[in-house]
């Protein structure tokens, strides 16, 4: 089925262009530590709100513009004329351990210290703002995928469960799920992570977050899974197995599993936006992600302060055209899917 | 019609006593208590703190706190601030109302714009403009509210067009009547384009699928043949239907409303109801919490109810009670 999806999806143009910008997407995240020039965490108070460095060539080779500091308090810079420092790829910088455990040093590229390459400027300490996109992507980008994998699961036993044994299980789990979703979300959110958050150490944040948001996000699964598991449950190729004596978690994830994946496909891809746009959510009213973690929401809530609006920072910005573009990615490549896999549910298109 | 309603309102109450409940445990279970920072500072003194302890029951079990809270709320008591000592109706007289005019205001502003945009997607079907519109669907669905706030926030600092933040400029008390709405209205330019940029997406998308439904339907093809011109057979016969679903969808758009709202009115500093939650779940203000989400709750609830009076009063196919 999976390589059906993928040549149908191939076959649309917008459909490659999703898959396109998504891979690169990804490839940045996994190899974010080799991609970054720094580290997230490396500060330079000299050069705070520093702006974007200019690239020149020299000699056919990319050379980095240096700056001089004219004015700190309104974190002016100003070119220096004639003066630039050359960058230099594949070269040693600060060491790392790739994947956590790969001791290494080889980075993309580097500049000679004590000039610095800041291609999407600095923040408020002076850390390199296109490295830290790069490491909060880490972040951002996986806590779709766990926090789907747990609430499909999640929905698909409760809303299996309740749709295939019916009566009193019904019952309760369809009026927990009524309950969950009678509440607006970012609501339960702040008070579950009120709950739990200092249970935790901040390190383990990350994993908090992915809870609470399981927690409440399978309920909208959970009843539409049970109401296609209602109608499964009078299939005869059910019946048949019932009367064969199947056990009833065997038909659950024999008969029905099946039966349901193209859809928990196609809800999952379009789910996915929901957990990035929460974790940002989160990460940005401070109660997500911590420092000296870094994720995109925690970079725009870094970056809510008067200074940056009146001096027109904008580069402190970028992480939020970073979550805009991966969301509308995944929303585009979810209704691509859909199409795909059922027609009728199409956007009207006759 | 009354009894719909009557029975709408008694299914509010499990609703309502199993928020609180659950609030209730969230907080109890969350370590500490609003005492926290007086407790850290050396110069109060530590029979106050003990005091205070005692006066809000602090040592007592949840559920004895619960009881004694569900006691007072039955006689119309809903407790007092912790941290502000006032009663919380008063908080959330103050606050109410502001959210109130800014999801309305968000709510009519998404309409006001979907609707044309949605009818004319639909009519000039595959034009320039229905690919442009649905483009702009998908963005502003994807952008994400507390990103948008920021970009206004920054729009309204380089431009000097509209307040960075706040209901009300410091020279309102002094202004005539006309001249405070004028504050207020201009104060709510932004956190209405805001808070309602991604419901004009949905609301779009749906009226632009519903119309061109109806366009295929046997009651237009009728209407036309009957001679009527073509403004009238869309705007009469086919906007009509095609604007109940619309209605059907406000409840579920006031709640992503409620939920952006927390976002919008802290980046924007709107005093409303979702930075009153906020604040008081950070300072573990346990009864403005438990009385603000369950006004949220509320407003989400009448929300929907009215949606189905509404529907139910634009649609003559719909009825209400059981027959």
């Amino acid at each position: 089925m999976l390589k059906h999806l993928f040549k149908e999806i191939t076959r649309r143009p917008m459909g490659v262009a999703c898959l396109a910008i998504l891979a690169a997407l990804y490839l940045g995240t996994v190899f974010s530590q080799f991609l970054a020039p720094y580290l997230p965490t490396d500060q330079d108070l000299s050069s705070a709100y520093h702006p974007p460095t200019r690239i020149v060539l020299e000699d056919w080779r990319p050379h980095v513009q240096v700056y001089e500091q004219v004015d700190p308090a309104a974190a002016r810079y100003e070119p220096v004329e004639g003066e630039t420092a050359p960058i230099k790829f594949f070269a040693a910088g600060d060491e790392y351990r790739f994947w956590g455990f790969i001791p290494a040093q080889m980075r993309l590229f580097q500049v000679e210290e004590p000039h610095r390459i800041y291609l999407l400027g600095s923040d408020g300490t002076g850390r390199d703002v296109f490295s830290r996109l790069l490491y909060g992507a880490q972040v951002s980008l996986s806590i779709g995928f766990i926090g789907i994998c747990i609430t499909m699961t999640l929905g698909f036993l409760v809303g299996g469960i309740a749709g295939y044994f019916g009566g009193k299980t019904d019952f309760l789990a369809m009026r927990l799920v009524e309950f969950i979703i009678a509440v607006p979300s970012l609501y339960l959110l702040i008070a579950l992570r009120g709950a739990l958050a200092e249970r935790f150490e901040p390190e383990q944040m990350y994993l908090v977050i992915v809870i609470i948001l399981s927690l409440i996000g399978w309920a909208g699964a959970a009843r539409i899974i049970r109401g296609m598991a209602l109608s499964l449950r009078q299939r005869p190729f059910v019946l048949a197995a019932e009367v064969m004596g199947q056990s009833s978690l065997r038909i659950l994830f024999r008969h029905f599993l099946p039966n349901l994946a193209s859809y928990l496909l196609v809800a999952a891809t379009l789910s996915i936006p929901a957990y990035i746009l929460a974790e940002a959510a989160l990460s940005f009213l401070g109660l997500g992600i911590q420092e000296p973690g870094t994720s995109w929401g925690l970079m725009l809530q870094q970056a809510q302060e008067l200074k940056v609006f009146t001096l027109n920072l904008w580069w402190l910005l970028t992480p939020g055209a970073a979550i805009f573009i991966t969301v509308i990615t995944f929303n585009m490549l979810g209704d691509v899917l859909r199409d795909i896999v059922d027609p009728r549910q199409q956007m009207v298109k006759r | 019609m009354l009894a719909f309603i009557f029975r709408r309102f008694l299914t509010m109450i499990p609703l309502l006593l199993g928020i609180s409940v659950l609030v209730f445990v969230l907080m109890a279970i969350a370590p500490g208590d609003f005492l926290d920072v007086a407790r850290t500072q050396e110069d109060i003194p530590a029979e106050y703190i003990e005091r205070m302890e005692e006066e809000f029951a602090l040592g007592e079990p949840w559920h004895t706190r619960y009881f004694i809270w569900l006691g007072n709320v039955v006689q119309g008591n809903l407790g007092e601030s912790w941290i502000y000592r006032v009663p919380v109706t008063e908080l959330l007289w103050q606050r109410i109302p502001a959210t109130l005019v800014l999801s309305a205001l968000s709510i009519m502003f998404a309409l006001c714009v979907a609707i044309p945009m949605g009818v004319l997607a639909a009519i000039y079907k595959d034009s320039i403009f229905d690919r442009a519109s649905s483009m702009f669907a998908y963005a502003a669905l994807s952008i994400p509210e507390f990103f948008l706030a920021l970009l206004a926030v920054m729009f309204a600092a380089q431009t000097g067009w509209f307040p960075t933040g706040g209901l009300s400029s410091v020279e309102h008390e002094f202004m005539s009547f006309w001249g405070r709405m004028a504050d207020y209205a201009h104060h709510l330019v932004l956190p209405t384009i805001v808070l309602g940029m991604g419901s004009v997406a949905s609301y779009m998308r749906i009226m632009r699928a519903n119309f061109l439904d109806y366009i295929r339907s046997d009651f237009v093809t009728t209407a036309r043949a009957k001679g009527l011109g073509e403004g009238r057979v869309m705007f009469v016969h086919v906007l009509r239907n095609a604007i109940n679903p619309l209605v059907s969808a406000s409840g579920f758009i006031l709640a992503t409303l409620l939920s952006g709202s927390i976002l919008v009115e802290n980046v924007m500093n709107y005093p409303g109801l979702g930075q009153l939650i906020f604040e008081a779940l950070m300072r573990q203000d346990e009864f403005v919490v438990v009385a603000a989400v369950m006004m949220g709750c509320v407003m989400l609830m009448l929300g929907n109810l009215i949606a189905d009076l509404l529907l139910a009063w634009s649609d003559p196919r719909i009825r209400l009670e059981k027959n």
